[in-house]
């Protein structure tokens, strides 16, 4: 055991308990950024001016026409910026563009006494647009060589002789959407100028430290001049990391242009209008198989949809590669990476950052040549799995590997797998309209963030003399239970009882620098600043009992609100005495806790490393009734056993895992992200832009009956009380759903049919698959989006890097690298 | 005490004055302006229920109910008088309500915001009179698969949260503390006030800006005043109304308030026909129908939401015109009949001969809909097929309603009823022609389910494509035979 992962007695990490907000968020009393306005005086509110073309350039803008609405007190516009006019860290995102970049890209802002004024100034206001030729979709961009940032090239072995030398190969192609966050907190931000000339920002945001440092460009200001606070957040799931920036500069301005606090809360038309959302991809694949199914070589090009700039598409498209072998050996592999960059909103984090896509990639892969291969997907997937011993593509050994064969083995025993499909097989013999299938899929994910630099973290933690604790940190709460997991690793490190502690929310002027709330990392880094900030004042107020109690202060334990001597276990004195000793022997009561990963380095440059301190791992078992009429289903049944290490705090865990998977299910099975891609005058509309077109799971689409465990006995010795991340993995743990229908639209087919399933897989998707079937597998019925898996050398080559392609090193790593040769 | 001329609401349990509201501000905005802030907006149309809160209506089983709806679909001047109840007023922190215990301790909360509506749409059916009578029994009363797990032990119906989404927990624990609960218990104020009857609804007159908001006192002085303004938009559930307002920024110079004029609620039944009032709200017209018809039993649950249904008005469906719809291709299949009222008198329109166009109908500016009525005896083969993405809550991408009657073998009788492939609700009458006279065979069937593939015109869109459409209303017709035939378990 590491010093990092060892527990201490009675320890109050580990106990399920509820939420730290939960008794606000059933009454009503927790606050959001956005009910802070209605305790606030004199607020201005901010509406848009949103770009009606997918392209456009911005010939002229006339602001006056607003001012004659009642109400309008400013309309903000690139003249008023007085620092830098832009809302990224790579400078391609203009605040207030010359150039409309997508449909529904903000031209400028109108703030007004109502938000009622400020829709109708906006409204009023006057843009000449000039259109411009536009790309919506990701071919339309690859046909164009409409590319942007840099392609990355990971390779390993010999990827033309593995070819040579398999017994099948097989090659296709699949072009999967997106996914709107859907937060049911849209982004919103209030600023204010206080006395002293300090701006404040209460921001939704998963990156208070970036907001700070975005907003600080755009005034012109330095970061100690900047405060953010996020009191949390109704939602996160990435759609907070990098997008809150250009709406809290835009308050913030606002603020500092009219001396009066400024909202901005977009409505939920502008918020899925207007903010990214998960890459949809578009991949060309081949892959060799041996005589007994074992992978031999995969060659891919991924090409994302990153939309109009940036953003974090260069980190996603590299996790998106990171995570293509999801969990399976695969000894020569050439995958290239591509940004494609269309006239869309701009692409960003979501939940698994990439990694879902580059696994969707190889689950569908597996769920599609199966068949062809004469084996059931579960015996090819279990085949394949990773040993003892290996490497992935990019280099970095699989620690562990046998935990993942655990929850395997233990899923597949727990959800009766093997009977089951026997019962499965007769239900489907006995029913020519309604089908069920049943699949099995292993999630392997890698924690850390790509870059190595923003894997560190700070805490503030403070102890009053009389005892009670008061801790700050550099994450943010979005729902994932960050602060509960941190109060409870301070209880423990303090050894007091969880009510002697409190958390007070997430401010810049606490926690400096610190990484965004992401990559699953939060209870990681965070959990080990903590610990460390409690450990610093443990150690003092060991001194002082030792002396009291007359032992070594290596002797002296915290437990449950006492301090005592191991060799005196009857003599205890209260916590809030040794506190209250220590005060008047002049020891500092409080205490500053840092941590960085130790162990993990990264090259993007020839994408090789050891990017991740360990991998999750998780199994999932879904059953699924696929009605042949219609193509709609039913969830009757999942099963899931998932590794978060030794659980810092198994309700919060276990409810990431069900929420991840129903999250995950939705973008695999119903969300559909639909963009006008005709030529007409909507060309790149969202189509979906609302709840009631864009759906997301609801009551009905929870698995019916669904068992969630938690892999036993696997602490993880590199992560804070031997825990493991677990925001991100579980959503994988849904290619099962998605599994589960490729299976069951088969069974309406001859056995030994290879189903074509797009993405998401909504019943209409279904029923084609259904069709597809039907027809004996003479290739697709109807809309064959993704074509059909052709067998034989080379069928669909992947497409080929770019030739004038920039060498793959993000602008973030270029910096580092950089300053590191200085 | 507020004079009675200054309109107040009763707002958990307090008298708050109403204050200076524009015709258009929806009732949440005006909560959250009042320091209620636990409703929240998610989406602003009705489909996310963060906003959901407790009004107190006139109940079916009871004086009053408590009626969870959407807080951002309601003008806020349709609170005048009324009584609400919001998460704060359940409970406290330190004093939760018995859902608000179940939910905390379940992890039924993770970011917290959809919370406070879940909690208000599971209190009120918490307080559903009759809920624990109709548990299932110990070893499940009713054998069908989707009610074991779509009713709890306790009686509690999830569809009570079809309309509230969490993009968090994935509901397992919401259903959980939903399952969990008992009965209230004695003393509990808000159980004791559902035997008192509801608050009275006044007649109401408010304006700003040039835009009035007025809920007339009766029938006549409605008929009278939308003669005066053909410019008057009717608004009985403010389902559309508020979608409008919200998203397409409607701000209507005139607004009427019809949905609680008696004349618009009256419910009958006679041996000629069952006679549903405009006014009464969808989830009035299931209670008070039970079952009798039912055809309009399978549809209600796939109509929209719960809290969606408590608002919205039959009534108001057919009123709005949409193609997509829900009521119209069921009351297509039922032959119904529109009663339209006007100062004139009544006249009534078959629905098949009422809708003229793309949200057009032959009801004149002068006329409101006062009842619809469904001829008996009912076809004795009836079916509601809605084609959606989603199963709870979803607009229809194609709905079929089917009326048959089969004697001896060969159908005597169809009436087929489709939403979603044409500019109107329509009938599929060279379906009905191609079925009548048949035998009700496979071969026939399918004969007639070409044809009906063929039906309408459907075009593709963000929902479906056309080819799905056709499709659909293919299949629509083998799967009511497949059911009906071999009553095969197909309702995937």
């Amino acid at each position: 055991m590491s010093a990092l992962s060892e527990r201490p007695q009675q320890p109050v990490v580990g106990l399920a308990i509820p939420h730290e907000s939960a008794s606000l968020h059933v009454t009503g009393e927790a606050l959001y950024t956005d009910d802070l306005v209605h305790r606030a005086k004199d607020v201005l509110h901010a509406y848009p001016v949103q770009s009606p073309h997918v392209h456009a350039r911005i010939a002229g803008l006339r602001t006056e026409p607003a001012y004659a609405v009642p109400g309008v007190v400013r309309v903000l516009a690139a003249a008023d910026v007085p620092g830098v006019n832009d809302a990224g860290v790579k400078h391609d995102e203009p605040l207030f563009p010359d150039e409309a970049m997508f449909h529904g890209h903000a031209v400028c802002w109108v703030l007004a006494e109502s938000i009622e004024a400020a829709r109708l100034g906006s409204k009023a206001v006057e843009v000449d647009y000039e259109p411009l030729p536009s790309l919506v979709t990701v071919r339309e961009a690859i046909d164009a060589g409409s590319f942007q940032g840099g392609q990355p090239h990971m390779e390993r072995g010999d990827v033309k002789r593995a070819f040579d030398e398999s017994a099948h190969v097989f090659s296709g192609e699949i072009d999967f959407s997106g996914q709107e966050h859907f937060y049911l907190e849209t982004h919103a931000s209030l600023a204010h100028v206080d006395e002293n000339g300090q701006v404040f920002v209460q921001s939704s945001t998963q990156h208070p430290s970036e907001t700070q440092e975005i907003v600080a460009h755009v005034l012109g200001l330095h970061s100690h001049e900047v405060t953010v606070q996020c009191l949390r957040m109704g939602g996160g799931f990435g759609g907070k990391e990098m997008q809150p920036h250009g709406f809290a500069a835009i308050a913030a301005l606002g603020a500092t242009l009219t001396g009066r606090p400024v909202r901005l809360r977009l409505n939920r038309a502008q918020d899925m209008t207007m903010s990214g959302k998960r890459h949809g991809f578009y991949a060309r694949w081949r892959v060799g198989f041996d005589a007994h199914g074992h992978l031999r070589a995969l060659d891919a090009t991924l090409t994302s949809d990153g939309g109009w700039s940036l953003d974090l598409s260069e980190p996603v498209l590299a996790r998106a590669l990171c995570h293509i072998d999801n969990a399976y050996w695969i000894p020569n592999v050439r995958v290239n990476g591509r940004i494609s960059k269309t006239n869309k909103t701009s692409q960003t984090a979501f939940r698994g950052f990439g990694g879902p896509q580059g696994m969707l990639v190889l689950e569908d892969v597996l769920g599609r040549c199966a068949p062809l291969l004469g084996l059931g997907a579960d015996e090819l997937r279990r085949r394949n799995f990773y040993t003892q011993g290996q490497t992935t593509p990019y280099g970095q050994p699989v620690g562990h590997p046998e935990r993942l064969h655990a929850a395997w083995e233990q899923v597949y025993a727990s959800s009766d797998f093997a009977t089951r499909s026997a019962q499965i097989a007769g239900f489907n013999e006995a029913h020519p309209h309604v089908k069920r299938g049943l699949a099995i899929t292993p999630v392997k994910f890698g924690i850390s963030f790509n870059l190595t630099a923003f894997n560190q973290a700070g805490a503030l933690v403070h102890v009053y003399k009389d005892g009670s604790v008061l801790i700050n940190h550099g994450g943010t709460e979005m729902g994932q239970g960050l602060h509960t997991k941190m109060l409870q690793v301070a209880a423990t490190t303090l050894g007091v009882p969880l009510e002697k502690v409190r958390l007070a929310p997430t401010r810049t002027d606490k926690v400096p620098n610190t990484s965004a709330t992401a990559a699953s990392s939060g209870a990681d880094l965070n959990g080990a600043a903590v610990k460390n900030a409690c450990e610093q004042i443990r150690e003092r107020l060991a001194q002082v009992a030792a002396t009291r109690l007359g032992v070594s202060p290596a002797d002296v334990r915290f437990v449950d609100g006492e301090v005592r001597a191991i060799a005196f276990s009857s003599e205890h004195v209260p916590w809030e005495e040794i506190v209250y000793d220590a005060y008047f022997q002049r020891v500092q009561l409080f205490a500053a806790g840092f941590y960085r990963t130790e162990g993990i380095h990264w090259d993007s440059s020839i994408f090789h490393g050891e990017p991740f301190k360990y991998f999750a791992y998780g199994a999932a078992v879904a059953e699924v009734e696929v009605d042949g009429f219609t193509g709609a289903y039913r969830l009757r049944r999942v099963d899931i056993v998932h590794d978060v290490g030794d659980s810092l705090s198994p309700l919060v865990d276990v409810g990431q895992i069900e929420g991840g998977f129903v999250q995950g299910a939705g973008w695999l099975t119903l969300e559909d992200l639909r963009w006008d891609e005709s030529d007409g005058p909507g060309r790149g509309r969202l189509l979906t832009q609302a709840a009631s077109t864009y759906k997301l799971p609801s009551f009905s689409e929870m698995p019916e009956e669904f068992n969630v465990a938690l892999l036993q006995h696997a602490p993880e010795e590199g992560a804070v009380y031997g825990s493991k991340a677990v925001g991100e993995p579980p959503l994988m743990l849904a290619f099962s759903v998605r599994e589960a229908l490729r299976q069951a639209a088969a069974a309406f087919g001859p056995a030994g049919t290879s189903v074509d399933l797009a993405s998401p897989a909504t019943p209409e998707a279904v029923f084609w698959a259904v069709e597809q079937a039907r027809a004996g597998a003479q290739g697709p019925v109807e809309p064959a989006k993704n074509g059909h898996v052709v067998e034989g050398a080379p069928g669909r080559v992947p497409d080929q890097r770019d030739e004038d392609a920039p060498d793959y090193e993000p602008e973030s790593e270029r910096v580092q690298h950089e300053l590191s040769r200085r | 005490m507020a004079t009675p001329d200054i309109p107040t609401v009763t707002l958990n349990g307090r008298a708050v004055p109403l204050g200076d509201v524009a015709p258009h501000t929806t009732a949440l905005d005006w909560l959250r302006g009042c320091g209620a802030t636990g409703a929240k907006e998610g989406c602003a149309e009705g489909e996310c229920g963060a906003c959901s809160v407790m009004v107190a209506r006139p109940g079916v089983d009871t004086p009053t109910e408590w009626t969870p709806l959407n807080a951002c679909l309601m003008p806020a001047g349709s609170l005048a008088g009324q009584e609400v109840v919001t998460s704060e007023g359940l409970g406290s922190p330190e004093r939760m309500h018995p859902v608000q215990q179940e939910m905390a301790v379940r992890g039924g909360s993770q970011c917290g915001y959809c919370t406070p509506g879940f909690v208000c749409s599971m209190a009120a059916e918490y307080y559903r009179p009759g809920r624990c009578a109709g548990a299932p029994g110990p070893d499940g009363a009713s054998d069908e698969h989707e009610h074991r797990h779509e009713q709890g032990a306790n009686g509690f119906d999830l569809h009570a949260l079809s309309g509230n989404l969490c993009r968090c927990t994935g509901y397992r624990p919401i259903r959980d503390a939903a399952y969990a609960l008992g009965e209230p218990e004695q003393g509990d104020t808000l159980a004791a006030r559902l035997a008192a009857p509801p608050p009275e609804v006044t007649p109401l007159r408010l304006g700003r800006d040039g835009a009035e908001i007025v809920r007339p006192a009766d029938l006549a002085q409605t008929l009278q005043l939308i003669a005066e303004r053909p410019d008057a938009v009717l608004v009985a559930g403010s389902t559309d109304w508020g979608v409008e307002v919200n998203l397409r920024g409607s701000r209507p110079a005139l607004t009427v308030a019809i949905d609680r004029l008696a004349e618009l609620r009256g419910f009958s039944v006679t041996d000629e026909w069952v006679e549903i009032g405009a006014a009464l709200s969808l989830t009035e017209v299931e209670r008070r129908l039970d079952g009798q018809v039912p055809l309009l039993a399978e549809m209600f649950p796939q109509f929209a939401s719960r809290l969606i249904r408590n608002g919205a008005t039959i009534g108001g469906n057919l009123g709005t015109g949409s193609p997509i719809g829900d009521t119209p291709p069921a009351l297509l299949a039922l032959d119904a009949v529109v009663v339209l009222t006007s100062a004139a008198g009544d006249r009534e329109v078959p629905l098949a001969e009422y809708f003229t166009g793309y949200r057009q109908s032959v009801r004149r500016p002068d006329e409101l809909i006062r009842a619809v009525r469904v001829p008996r005896p009912l076809a004795r083969l009836t079916a509601f097929h809605k084609i959606a993405k989603r199963r709870f809550d979803d607009i229809s991408s194609v709905a079929v309603g089917f009326a048959l009657d089969v004697e001896d073998g060969v159908v005597r009788r169809a009436r087929i009823g489709l939403g979603g492939v044409a500019a109107t609700p329509v009938r599929a009458l060279a379906t009905e022609e191609a079925l009548v006279g048949q035998p009700w065979r496979e071969d026939a069937v399918r004969r007639a389910a070409e044809v009906m593939a063929g039906e309408g015109t459907p075009l593709d869109d963000h929902r479906a494509s056309a080819a799905y459409r056709s499709a659909m209303l293919g299949q629509a017709l083998l799967k009511l035979y497949a059911h009906d035939t071999t009553l095969e378990e197909v309702g995937a």
